[in-house]
């Protein structure tokens, strides 16, 4: 176990290292760099740009602004390029306002998605499972931030709260209970967008995982031992067919970054998402690829910890 | 010997229908496939339809701009005595209306039909040809060695390291340092989107290279190029050409995510993405910049959604409820 473990994380740290390679190579080989940005601007001489470019190291050679950057990062000297505030701060303090959204909004997407598609696969080709099927279509197909303006028109009409941002400006001297109600209605809504699109695509799994574990011969058999029903369906059947989920735990984990851009720029919500984009508009190519670093530590980490589960739930797996 | 042909047609050997007219029959029976192909075949249709209009005709032209017909609502007629009589719309009534410059959302709208439509097709086609090429080198070279690594194990990780990415953050760097283009649009989403398609063909060729079909034509010393693409190509495509309707939807919705973000394609082209996205400013004002985009989406990403369904359903007997 300890060998499989190790052997796992050697891989994925062979696959950070080239990762980290590649992103470095497109971001730096793409057109268009920091000094760039403004070009209209009167006040940027072009001896200022030299100045920029050459401590930025932007002069150097490809693999050794690689260099440089991996030994920033490793003693956490990073420095961003728009205003010289350390990457790995910056970064931390965008999760710390992203994790919420994330974990709310999974929360909502897996407790929605089982029950959901559990009841689609024991009544199949029922009306529940046809309007299910047909709805969490629909819900893939709408273009997110559409949906997302649709309902704040909606919800700003009806309940007159307002849902952009992270709370409501002028109410930091509010009693705590109105502060916390607000805080509640800022959040749930952009993660209850953020859950559509993965709650109707997860709840299709349920489903089809439901249906091939419901006709094999342990069901069968714990039907003629005359279980009850709902023994046979959650505890024999469930948990045969929860599997494949934990391999699709992981791999929601890396959503904390690249599937948030588009809500958190909606709502405008101080995220990590946000911050990517904002990095990626000012060419702060220090933000960019750290944010892409992180992430792809997420994805690997997302994908060990499955396998570590899977290797856990399932006896028949070997090492 | 001469005997015994005609003997084998009588005695009905040739299956009743074809793999594909069989195919074809279930995706009948599930009725929402069935009228969701026929409603893309009629955007096809209408896409083509709307480029020839678009292109030739003055009444269709989107990028006549009628200052004084701002934010009209749709089905409003012409009326207006300050543009001149040639710059009317069609018919003769803004069918969906105008937007902030007095254009015609219903030659929008058209325009946009061809180029949404392309965008998807043709980002698709690009990660089709990556996969199916990378995917098909996997699996039909994987045991040779390449100094100590397989050539499998060498692009399997590539494809890894790739899957590490992403996929909408990279998309977001790429196309904000490109110069805007529909091109490069095109171009990296299908550049990001082929990873599924390669791992599935190479599946499918691992299954594939030790079958006696295609034993039979490498003893024939047939080229292997040939092997590939003209014998072991087309037993793997089924699945994957069923994967690529589904990815023409997310494509599309791609595109109007980055719209939204202001990266997508670019003014005077209009696709129903950033038709949406303009709309969105005004969408008090002029609810129906936003509403006619964003619905034209829903219903045709969902229709390429249900008919890529249907096709894998028919497709994969495993999956097809009734038998």
């Amino acid at each position: 176990m300890i060998n499989f473990i190790l052997r796992n994380i050697w891989q994925r740290i062979i696959l950070l290292i080239f990762i980290s390679i590649i992103s470095h190579a497109i971001v730096h080989l793409a057109p268009g760099e920091p000094a760039l940005v403004d070009p209209s601007n009167p006040r940027m001489k072009a001896e200022d740009i030299q100045r920029i470019r050459a401590s930025f190291h932007l002069d150097e050679p490809l693999h050794i602004q690689y260099i440089y950057w991996v030994k920033d990062l490793a003693s956490g000297e990073l420095k961003s390029f728009k205003d010289n505030q350390p990457v790995v701060n910056k970064i931390w303090e965008r999760f710390l306002n992203s994790l919420p959204l994330f974990l709310i909004g999974t929360m909502i997407t897996w407790f929605l998605a089982f029950p959901v598609g559990i009841q689609a696969a024991l009544n199949r080709d029922s009306i529940f499972d046809r309007s299910s099927t047909f709805f969490s279509y629909a819900l893939i197909s709408i273009p997110g931030f559409f949906l997302s303006y649709l309902c704040i028109i909606f919800v700003v009409k009806t309940f007159d709260v307002p849902v952009i941002g992270m709370q409501t400006f002028g109410l930091e001297e509010a009693p705590l209970l109105l502060r916390y109600m607000d805080r509640v209605w800022h959040l749930t809504i952009p993660a209850l967008m953020s859950a559509i699109a993965g709650t109707a695509i997860l709840s299709r799994y349920v489903r089809s995982q439901m249906l091939e574990v419901i006709h094999q011969d342990y069901i069968r058999t714990a039907r003629a031992k005359g279980l009850p029903e709902d023994e046979v369906i959650y505890h024999h059947g469930l948990r045969n067919a929860l599997l494949p989920f934990i391999t699709m735990f992981g791999l929601t984990i890396p959503g904390l970054i690249g599937g948030s851009v588009i809500f958190e720029t909606i709502f405008a919500w101080p995220g990590m998402g946000r911050l990517g984009y904002e990095a990626i508009m000012a060419r702060d190519f220090p933000i960019i690829l750290t944010l892409n670093f992180f992430s792809a530590i997420l994805v690997l980490l997302g994908t060990l910890v499955s396998d570590i589960l899977y290797a856990v739930a399932d006896p028949r797996i070997k090492f | 010997m001469n005997e015994l042909i005609p003997n084998l047609e009588t005695d009905g050997l040739e299956p009743a229908k074809g793999l594909f007219r069989e195919r074809w029959d279930i995706l009948k029976r599930n009725r929402m496939a069935y009228a969701s192909y026929w409603f893309l075949i009629s955007m096809f249709g209408l896409a083509i339809l709307g480029k020839v209009l678009t292109q030739t005709v003055v009444m269709f032209d989107p990028k006549v701009v009628r200052l004084s017909e701002k934010f009209l609502p749709p089905l409003t007629p012409f009326t207006s005595t300050l543009t001149p009589e040639e710059d009317s719309p069609a018919l003769g009534v803004y069918l969906l209306g105008t937007d902030e410059l007095g254009r015609d959302v219903f030659a929008r709208m058209l325009e946009g039909t061809f180029v949404s439509l392309t965008v998807g097709f043709v980002a698709v086609g690009i990660s089709l040809t990556v996969g199916i090429f990378i995917g098909g080198l996997a699996g039909f070279y994987g045991r040779v060695k390449l100094g100590f690594i397989t050539v499998d194990t060498l692009l399997m990780r590539f494809v890894d390291i790739i899957l590490c990415f992403p996929t909408f953050f990279l998309i977001l760097t790429v196309v904000a340092l490109l110069p805007p283009s529909i091109y490069n649009i095109m171009i990296v989403i299908g550049l990001t989107s082929w990873m599924g398609t390669a791992r599935f063909v190479r599946a499918e060729f691992l299954s594939l290279r030790d079958q006696d079909f295609v034993v039979a034509a490498r003893s024939q010393a047939i080229p292997e190029w040939r092997i590939i693409f003209i014998h072991m190509v087309p037993n793997a495509i089924a699945p994957v050409l069923v994967s690529a309707t589904i990815g023409v939807a997310t494509a599309i919705l791609t595109e109007s995510a980055l719209s939204f973000l202001g990266f997508g394609v670019q003014p005077p082209d209009a696709t129903w993405g950033n038709i949406l996205a303009d709309g969105k400013t005004f969408l008090f004002d002029a609810p129906w910049l936003t509403f006619i985009p964003g619905f034209t989406i829903l219903f045709v990403v969902l229709a390429f959604n249900l008919c890529g369904e249907g096709l894998r359903e028919a497709f994969n007997p495993k999956l097809r409820s009734t038998p």
